[in-house]
């Protein structure tokens, strides 16, 4: 999975680059958030612009990093999520445990 | 009367699949004439069934197995369109999974769910020395 960090202060934003999430790739987003957390950098905000598809693989890796990212008293938020995304987050209810932004830029002043 | 779409697939037990098979399927709700609903949310939503379907056949029944096929079959007219996915793993109770709602902070266990959600019927058969998860969606 390609992924494109930059870091602003204290938080980290990762960029997925690829249109799908799935079986086959969330694993690498979910190692790179632990490898994240490992160095200590806990505040997190994955854009999602580019992905097109998510399932049910992509959503856990998304909650993993939630997971660790609370227990090591950061966050992890989201932001610009295609309506199809955003439509499988409100499916399983996850809309309700995720911070959703419309912009990096937001997601970036709430923290 | 319109002909029935036949697609048989067997494709390697590798995940690097699962985003052609869910383009089939998202090519499929959209070459099919007569659906009067919404053809984007249809196609989407049977990449989702798809990818989900064979994912739980890679990754638990046929443990991530490379050497193994995975084999699909779908059939669809205007009215209704069915998937068929085949394993030859140990089998699952569909009805206990049906139940499980997975918790907000539940890393897995969704994807079952999206299907229960996605599709009007679906059931797990046992044929011969295959299981087969059988899903229905009514396009009237």
């Amino acid at each position: 999975m390609q992924l494109n960090m930059t870091e602003q202060g204290d938080i980290v934003q990762i960029s997925v680059q690829e249109e799908r999430m799935d079986a086959h790739n969330s694993g690498d987003l979910k190692e790179q958030m632990l490898q994240l957390f490992d160095e200590g950098k806990c505040n997190l905000i994955v854009d999602l612009s580019a992905v097109r598809f998510i399932d049910s693989s992509g959503l856990g890796a998304l909650v993993s990093g939630f997971k660790n990212a609370s227990a090591r008293e950061g966050n992890l938020k989201l932001c610009c999520l295609q309506p199809q995304v955003r439509s499988m987050f409100e499916l399983t209810r996850l809309h309700r445990v995720f911070e959703i932004f419309t912009t990096n830029e937001e997601a970036t002043s709430s923290f | 009367m319109t002909k029935r779409i036949e697609i048989d697939i067997k494709v390697p037990n590798q995940t690097k699949y699962l985003g052609m098979i869910g383009r089939i399927g998202e090519s499929l709700a959209y070459s099919l004439k007569g659906f009067q609903g919404n053809r984007r949310e249809l196609a989407y939503h049977l990449n989702v069934v798809l990818t989900e379907a064979l994912a739980n056949v890679m990754c638990h029944a046929n443990k991530y197995d490379p050497d193994k096929d995975v084999k699909v079959s779908i059939s669809a007219s205007d009215h209704d369109l069915i998937i068929r996915v085949y394993d030859q793993g140990q089998g699952f109770d569909i009805k206990t999974l049906s139940k499980l709602r997975a918790k907000t902070t539940d890393e897995g266990g969704r994807g079952i769910q999206l299907i229960f959600k996605l599709m009007d019927q679906v059931e797990y058969l046992r044929e011969g020395n295959h299981n087969v998860l059988e899903m229905k969606k009514l396009l009237t």
